[in-house]
C-alpha cells in the first residue's frame, strides 16, 4: 500500500517533449516508473524517449489506459493544462511548474475538485512512493520504501526530511510535495487523511511554513480525525513580517501566518514538533520508540 | 508589486470608479501650478510611498494656497517618510499627490483579498473606514462584512446590492455601492490583483459614495501578462539589493543579523536561518539561489550577500537533489576565488555526490570551513561570526 501513486499507475508528462518534461521524463522512466507517453499539441505521432507523443490528454488517456498525468509546461500555459486533464476525468494530476497567477489557480482548483479530480502542486517537487512510482523532480536516490508519510509545502525541506528518515532506516511510505503557493491542488488535511488510512503508513512527517492558516487547520483536523503519530516542523520562525520568502505563499501579513502561531497550533493538537530541520529524524524516533 | 495610490487611483477612474480630481507631481512648482488647475480653494496634498500610515507621519496634508502645496512638496520631495509600516530609514518620496478637498460626512471600509482558506476572492466591507482594519477585525470582526466570489461565475450584482444594505446604505447609494462592487470585482479579475482596499470609501456631504485612498497589490506571477501594469513599477520603493537579486532570479530579503545565507530552495533557505538563530546567530539575509545553480549565479549571490557591511560569516547550505554537489563546490571555489571573499565561509553539502563535492572544497586551498551536517554547520558559521549573541 502506499498513496496516490504505485507501480500500477499509468502515468502520461505533459509537456513532454521540452526541456523540463525531457529530462525529469527520462529520470522517472530510470525509476522503474511507468511513464506511458506524453502530450504536445501539434507534435502527435511522434515518439519521445521512445513513446508516443498525442496531441491531447483526451487522447493520450484513451490509447494508454493513463491514470495520472504531471504537467511540466510554462505558467503561462498550466491552467490550460490542468482544465484539460481535469476534463477528461483523468485520477491524478501533479503540477510541477512555478510561477502560475494565483487567479488562473482559483478556476483550475475549481474545476479540478467539480470534477472530483484530485490536483497535487503546482510549484511542488511531485508525488513518489519509493521503489515503485516517481513523479516529479525529487531525486530518486535518496528515497527508500518504508513506513513514513511525508507531506510538505517545500521541495528541500522534503529532501532533508526524506534522508533523515532513510539513514534512520525508517524509508518512506510515500512522499507528496503540496507545494509553495497560496493556493495548493491538495492541502495538508487531503494529504494527511490519505495517510491516515493507508496500511503501509505509521508515522507522518508535515513540513510547513510561514503564510497562510493551512497548518493551523490541519492541526485542528489532527485533533479529531488522525491517530497515527505526526512530527511537524515549520520553516520561517526568523522571516519578516510582509516579505514573500521565495514561495509566493510564504508571506506573514496582516498579522497572520507566523511560524510560532503554527508550532503552538500544532503542539495544542498534540503533535510533536522540532525546532531544528536537523531533528527531524531523531524526533521521529523519540516520538515513535523505533 | 505595490502600486501608488496616484497609480491605484488612476485605475479606478479608467473602471469607472469616483475618484477626486488629483495631479502627481514631481517639483514643488508643479505642486503649485496643480492647485490651480484642479481648481477651488482647498486641497489635500500627500506624499506617495509604498507604505500606509502617512498621516500620522506628516506625510498627508490640507493646504489652502498654491504656496502652501509648494512648501509641503518641498519639505518632502527627496525626502524619505517614516511610518509605523516602514524601517527606520522611511521611504523615499519622488511624488506628491494633489487633489481636489472633499466634504466627508461618513467614512466606509471596502477592500479586496484572495482568501487562501477558502480559495476565493473576498470582498470585505465595514462602516468602520478610515481606521486600521486590521485592528477592527480583531476587535470586532462582527462589523466586517463579508461576500464571496465564485471564481467560474465572477462577481454579481445581488452580492454589491446585499453588501450595500447590509452597511446601512438607502436609495441610490446602493446603486452607487453595486456599480462601485462591479468595477472593482472586474479590476480585480482583469488587473491579476492580490489585494484591493479603498480605506475609507467615504460619503460625501452631498451623498455621494467617493473613493479617497486606493492600496492596490498586484500578483507578481501574472506581471508577465500586465504590461500596462509593469511600467508603473517603481524601484524606487525596494531595497536595493533585493531589486539586483531579482535581476538574477534570486530571491533575496535583507535581514538585521550578521550571518550571511546562501541555500537553494525557498523551504530550506528558511529552515537555514532559523537553525542558524537556533544556535544563537543572526541571520543577514534570506536567499534562495534555486535548483540550476551555476558558478556565475553563485558569485553574484556571494557579491549580494558581502555587500551587506554588517555580514562578517557566510554559511552556504545546499541540498544536491538533481544537481550534483561537486559542481556546486567548484562553483563556490570558483566565486571565492573571483571575488575575493574576506569573510569565513562555512559549506554543508548534502545529497548528490556530497563526498566528491566536499573533497573540491578540501582540494581547493582557498579558506572554505566544510561541515559534516546542518548542526555542525550552523555550530561553525556562529562560531566564525564571532559566537553566540
Amino acid at each position: 500500500m502506499s498513496i496516490l501513486v504505485d507501480n500500477n499507475t499509468r502515468v502520461i508528462c505533459q509537456g513532454f517533449t521540452g526541456n523540463q518534461g525531457t529530462f525529469h521524463s527520462e529520470q522517472a522512466l530510470a525509476y522503474g516508473t511507468q511513464i506511458v507517453g506524453g502530450v504536445t499539441p501539434g507534435k502527435g505521432g511522434q515518439l519521445h524517449l521512445g513513446l508516443p507523443v498525442f496531441n491531447s490528454v483526451r487522447e493520450a488517456c484513451a490509447e494508454t489506459g493513463a491514470d495520472a498525468s504531471v504537467i511540466y509546461v510554462p505558467a503561462a500555459f498550466c491552467k490550460d493544462s490542468i482544465l484539460e486533464a481535469a476534463d477528461t476525468g483523468i485520477k491524478l494530476i501533479v503540477c510541477i511548474t512555478e510561477g502560475i497567477p494565483t487567479l488562473d489557480m482559483l478556476v483550475a482548483k475549481e474545476k479540478c475538485d467539480r470534477s472530483g479530480v484530485r490536483l497535487v502542486g503546482p510549484n511542488c517537487p511531485g508525488v513518489i512512493t519509493p521503489g515503485q512510482c516517481k513523479i516529479g523532480i525529487m531525486p530518486g536516490h535518496i528515497h527508500q520504501p518504508g513506513k513514513v508519510g511525508i507531506v510538505s509545502r517545500s521541495g528541500t525541506l522534503t529532501y532533508e526530511a526524506v534522508k533523515q528518515t532513510t539513514d534512520y532506516g525508517f524509508g518512506q511510505s510515500s512522499c507528496v510535495g503540496i507545494g509553495g503557493d497560496p493556493i495548493p491542488g491538495s492541502n495538508f488535511i487531503d494529504i494527511l487523511g490519505l495517510f491516515e488510512a493507508d496500511e503501509q503508513t505509521e508515522a507522518i512527517v508535515m513540513i510547513g511554513e510561514i503564510g497562510g492558516t493551512a497548518e493551523e487547520e490541519a492541526a485542528a483536523f489532527i485533533k479529531t480525525s488522525i491517530s497515527k503519530p505526526v512530527l511537524a516542523y515549520i520553516a520561517g520562525v526568523t522571516a519578516p513580517a510582509g516579505k514573500r520568502m521565495g514561495h509566493a505563499g510564504a508571506i506573514i501579513s496582516g498579522g497572520k501566518g507566523t511560524a510560532d502561531e503554527k508550532f503552538s497550533a500544532l503542539q495544542d493538537a498534540g503533535v510533536k514538533t522540532v525546532r531544528s530541520l536537523a531533528d527531524i529524524g531523531s524526533g521521529l524516533s523519540e516520538l515513535t520508540g523505533w | 508589486m505595490n502600486l501608488h495610490e496616484y497609480q491605484a487611483k488612476q485605475l479606478f477612474a479608467e473602471y469607472g470608479l469616483p475618484v477626486s480630481k488629483g495631479i502627481a507631481v514631481d517639483t514643488p512648482t508643479a505642486a503649485g501650478l496643480a492647485t490651480a488647475e484642479i481648481g477651488g480653494d482647498k486641497w489635500v496634498i500627500k506624499v506617495q510611498v509604498h507604505a500606509g500610515g502617512r498621516g500620522k507621519a506628516g506625510g498627508v496634508k490640507l493646504v489652502d494656497s498654491a504656496a502652501a502645496a509648494e512648501e509641503f512638496a518641498d519639505q518632502w520631495l527627496g525626502k524619505n517618510l517614516v511610518t509605523y509600516q516602514t524601517d527606520a530609514r522611511g521611504q523615499p518620496v519622488h511624488k506628491v499627490l494633489v487633489e481636489a478637498c472633499i466634504e466627508i460626512s461618513q467614512e466606509l471600509y471596502l477592500g479586496a483579498v484572495i482568501d487562501r482558506s477558502t480559495r476565493r476572492v473576498v470582498f470585505m466591507a465595514s462602516v468602520e473606514g478610515g481606521v486600521e482594519i486590521e485592528k477592527v477585525a480583531q476587535e470586532t470582526p462582527e462589523k466586517i462584512l463579508k461576500t464571496t466570489i465564485d471564481p467560474l461565475t465572477g462577481a454579481q450584482p445581488f452580492q454589491g446590492r446585499d453588501l450595500a444594505f447590509r452597511l446601512g446604505l438607502s436609495g441610490v447609494q446602493v446603486k452607487q455601492f453595486t456599480q462601485l462592487f462591479l468595477g472593482l470585482a472586474r479590476l480585480f479579475h482583469d488587473l491579476d490583483l492580490a489585494l484591493l482596499e479603498i480605506n475609507p470609501l467615504v460619503i460625501t456631504a452631498a451623498g455621494n459614495l467617493h473613493c479617497l485612498d486606493g492600496k492596490i497589490n498586484i500578483d507578481g506571477n501574472a506581471l508577465y501578462r500586465q504590461p500596462k501594469l509593469q511600467e508603473m513599477h517603481d524601484p524606487s520603493q525596494e531595497d536595493e539589493r533585493e531589486a539586483r537579486a531579482a535581476k538574477w532570479d534570486l530571491n533575496y530579503v535583507a535581514l538585521d543579523g550578521n550571518i550571511g545565507c546562501m541555500v537553494n530552495g525557498a523551504g530550506l533557505a528558511m529552515g537555514t536561518m532559523d537553525i542558524v538563530q537556533l544556535y544563537g546567530g543572526s541571520p543577514a539575509n534570506f536567499l534562495d539561489v534555486g535548483g540550476g545553480t551555476t558558478r556565475e549565479r553563485v558569485a553574484e549571490a556571494f557579491k549580494i550577500i558581502l555587500s551587506d557591511e554588517n555580514v562578517s560569516a557566510v554559511l552556504v547550505n545546499i541540498f544536491g537533489g538533481i544537481v550534483r554537489c561537486d559542481l556546486i563546490a567548484e562553483g563556490v571555489v570558483g566565486a571565492v576565488q573571483e571575488i575575493g571573499v574576506d569573510v569565513p565561509v562555512v559549506v554543508r553539502l548534502e545529497g548528490n555526490n556530497a563526498e566528491q563535492g566536499r573533497a573540491v572544497l578540501e582540494k581547493s586551498g582557498v579558506n572554505i570551513i566544510a561541515a559534516a551536517s546542518l548542526s555542525d554547520a550552523a555550530e561553525k558559521v556562529v562560531a566564525a561570526a564571532g559566537g553566540a549573541q
